[in-house]
């Protein structure tokens, strides 16, 4: 019998690496694989195909027992969370070994490297545009267009830089991809290298995900012979949030502090090191190993107007079902969160969904019939961003949200630009004086006000958005900011 | 203490690299836990920067420390996600506990958002905390 656990983060958070001890300790041989995604169900312990979840050292003998029935799932691959995804960038998740090329290659890895090495950089960048993929980073930009730019960009030298500096909470899908699908990443770094004729390529790694970092170096050093001539080299940020912009993020790869660049010039025309660079998030180069597998058609089907193909949604928060969630644009906002999440955690009413990471806008329940697509959010002040979803109960107070949004932005600006710099600091002494309820009407003026400079005046999405979150607060949920405050206090 | 020797070293080992410094730092920060001034020199003269151009680095990045600091770290999760599964009522737990004996970071997210609140120590991670699970881990540090 072969007991298979996962060895990705969240997992060993939650005690993996104890229950997989145990295991061993019993004499039955543990396979680590990637985890499918269920995060609620980790450590999750799959036999012969069969669930059991959450697990702990202490379970282990009554699953070899057989008298675990409350903690087994049935058939994992049959579990509804999963069968009703379309997973795409996923198709692995639970299902290989991390670092294993034999199961790579065993479930249709490297067949768009070969497919791409066959038709050449233009072919590959007109497949690419004809899948319709955007940037899964947050800014939606078509990858394709972007890759031409670098194709057709003169420069002796050429670089892809894969931003892996996944910062915004509520995300956590380029973690699990580079943790549990190394090589997928990798040949879509290939691949992208091959379309521009880029020699060499860089992923950019936050430093607080460890178990990241040790993967991609380990899978980078296994792959190097099948993507030669083509390199990757694995960096490490130094915990700066906006190391996650693209122009701050090859500042830092540079060696210099992670200050964002006026644009233009584009990083696309003079990018890392003054060279023409294709910056592209971890889901982004990971969805093009399918595209070149599989054709330009069978990933355009999928999808929204246009918002083509699939998007790894994170399910976070205060979530009942909380978990990686890949499927095609178009679905709503409630359907996540209330169907397919269950809710809130703490079995307490769903008050607030905060959608794109710290940036990102906060909803209520009363626009949860917004689909999942670019436009759509776009259309009610919101954004899709990495796709996160951070589900907060009827216990948040939406002010000190907003006090936390100018809070981080404080924290974490680099410092260039004067509407992020001061705004910011200013922002949250404002909402300090709104919650203590000194001139409420003049003081939310003035924080709007300040929104409308930073949106407008801030040179990339850190000053930029941060008015997304605060603003949809004071929207959304003015009884947490107005006179009835102080009424109900 | 750092020796000249040990930094030489370090820079030595990221001769080939390109836009060696933050690597640099790393090794020097993960070696001594912390960067010197007199570290901050010595790189600055290999790399043919001024010492003004690392210092600005390293003050820069919330990973690199300027001053020693031996004392056992938590690095607690305070972003959206985790305040959301109650992260802050824990901080303040974890901030009695800690006294000062443990130095307490905040980190704004491990990726761990759907098994919050979470927690980093070392390289090890850590989901699911309330007051009992913290207050075992900081009895081990």
């Amino acid at each position: 019998m072969q007991v298979r656990i996962s060895d990705d983060a969240l997992a060993i958070a939650c005690g993996a690496d104890r229950v997989a001890q145990r295991f061993t300790e019993l004499g039955h041989a543990v396979v680590r694989t990637s985890s499918w995604g269920m995060h609620w169900l980790e450590p999750l312990v799959e036999l012969d195909g069969i669930g059991y979840g959450p697990v702990g050292p202490g379970d282990v003998d009554a699953i070899m027992a057989g008298t675990a029935d409350h903690l087994r799932i049935g058939a994992i691959a049959d579990h509804p969370f999963l069968a009703s995804q379309t997973r795409l960038t996923f198709a692995r998740a639970g299902r290989t070994r991390p670092l294993s090329l034999e199961d790579y290659a065993d479930t249709g890895g490297w067949l768009g490297l070969h497919t791409a090495r066959e038709i050449g950089g233009e072919a590959i960048v007109d497949m690419l545009k004809a899948s319709g993929l955007r940037g899964r980073g947050g800014a939606g930009f078509p990858a394709g267009i972007k890759w031409d730019t670098v194709r057709l960009a003169r420069g002796h030298r050429k670089y892809i830089v894969c931003n892996a500096d996944e910062g915004d909470s509520g995300t956590f899908a380029d973690r699990m991809l580079m943790e549990g699908d190394p090589f997928c990443l990798i040949e879509g770094m290939a691949i992208a290298g091959l379309a521009v004729g880029a020699g060499k390529g860089f992923v950019y790694i936050r430093s607080e995900y460890p178990h990241a970092i040790a993967k991609m170096r380990a899978a980078a050093l296994l792959a190097a012979p099948l993507i030669a001539p083509f390199e990757i080299e694995i960096r490490v940020g130094a915990g700066a949030y906006v190391c996650g912009e693209e122009t701050s993020l090859l500042n830092s790869l540079e060696g210099k502090r992670g200050e964002v660049r006026a644009k233009p010039p584009l990083p696309a025309i003079e990018g890392l090191f003054g060279c023409p660079t294709v910056v592209n998030n971890v889901l982004t180069l990971a969805a093009v190993p399918f595209v070149l597998a599989e054709g330009a058609q069978a990933y355009a089907e999928y999808g929204m107007g246009r918002s083509r193909g699939t998007m790894p949604i994170q399910l976070a928060g205060n979530i009942r079902y909380g978990g990686l969630y890949e499927t095609a644009f178009g679905v709503t906002l409630g359907q996540l969160v209330n169907d397919i999440g269950g809710g809130t955690a703490s079995g307490r009413p769903v008050r607030a969904v905060q959608v794109g990471g710290p940036l990102g806008a906060y909803f209520p329940p009363a626009l949860f019939d917004t689909p999942f697509d670019y436009e759509a959010f776009t259309a009610v002040d919101g954004l899709i961003g990495h796709g996160g979803i951070t589900v907060f109960d009827d216990s948040v107070d939406m002010a000190a949200q907003a006090r936390f949004a100018f809070e981080f932005c404080a924290i974490e600006s680099c410092g260039k630009c004067t509407p992020c710099r001061i705004g910011a600091v200013r922002g949250k002494e404002t909402i300090d004086k709104l919650i203590s309820g000194d001139s409420v009407a003049s003081n939310l003026a003035l924080v709007s006000d300040l929104c409308e400079t930073m949106k407008f005046g801030s040179l990339c999405a850190l000053g930029g958005f941060t008015p997304y979150p605060v603003m949809s607060a004071i929207t959304h949920f003015p009884e947490d900011f107005g006179p009835e405050r102080q009424a109900a206090e | 203490m750092e020796t000249g020797s040990d930094i030489a070293e370090i820079v030595g080992a990221h001769a080939d690299c390109e836009g060696p410094l933050l690597p640099i730092l790393h090794d020097v920060q993960a070696r001594f836990g912390w960067v010197s001034e007199a570290s901050i020199a010595q790189i600055a003269a290999a790399l043919n920067l001024s010492r003004a151009e690392v210092s600005g680095v390293v003050s820069f990045y919330h990973d690199f420390r300027r001053t020693p600091d031996p004392r056992p770290v938590i690095r607690l999760c305070r972003a959206e996600s985790c305040q959301a599964r109650g992260s802050e009522p824990l901080a303040a737990a974890a901030a009695t506990l800690a006294g000062e004996r443990i130095r307490i970071e905040a980190v704004y997210c491990l990726g761990l958002c759907s098994a919050g609140p979470a927690a980093m120590i070392g390289g090890d991670v850590h989901a699911r905390l309330d007051s009992e699970r913290i207050a075992a881990l900081m009895a081990v540090l």
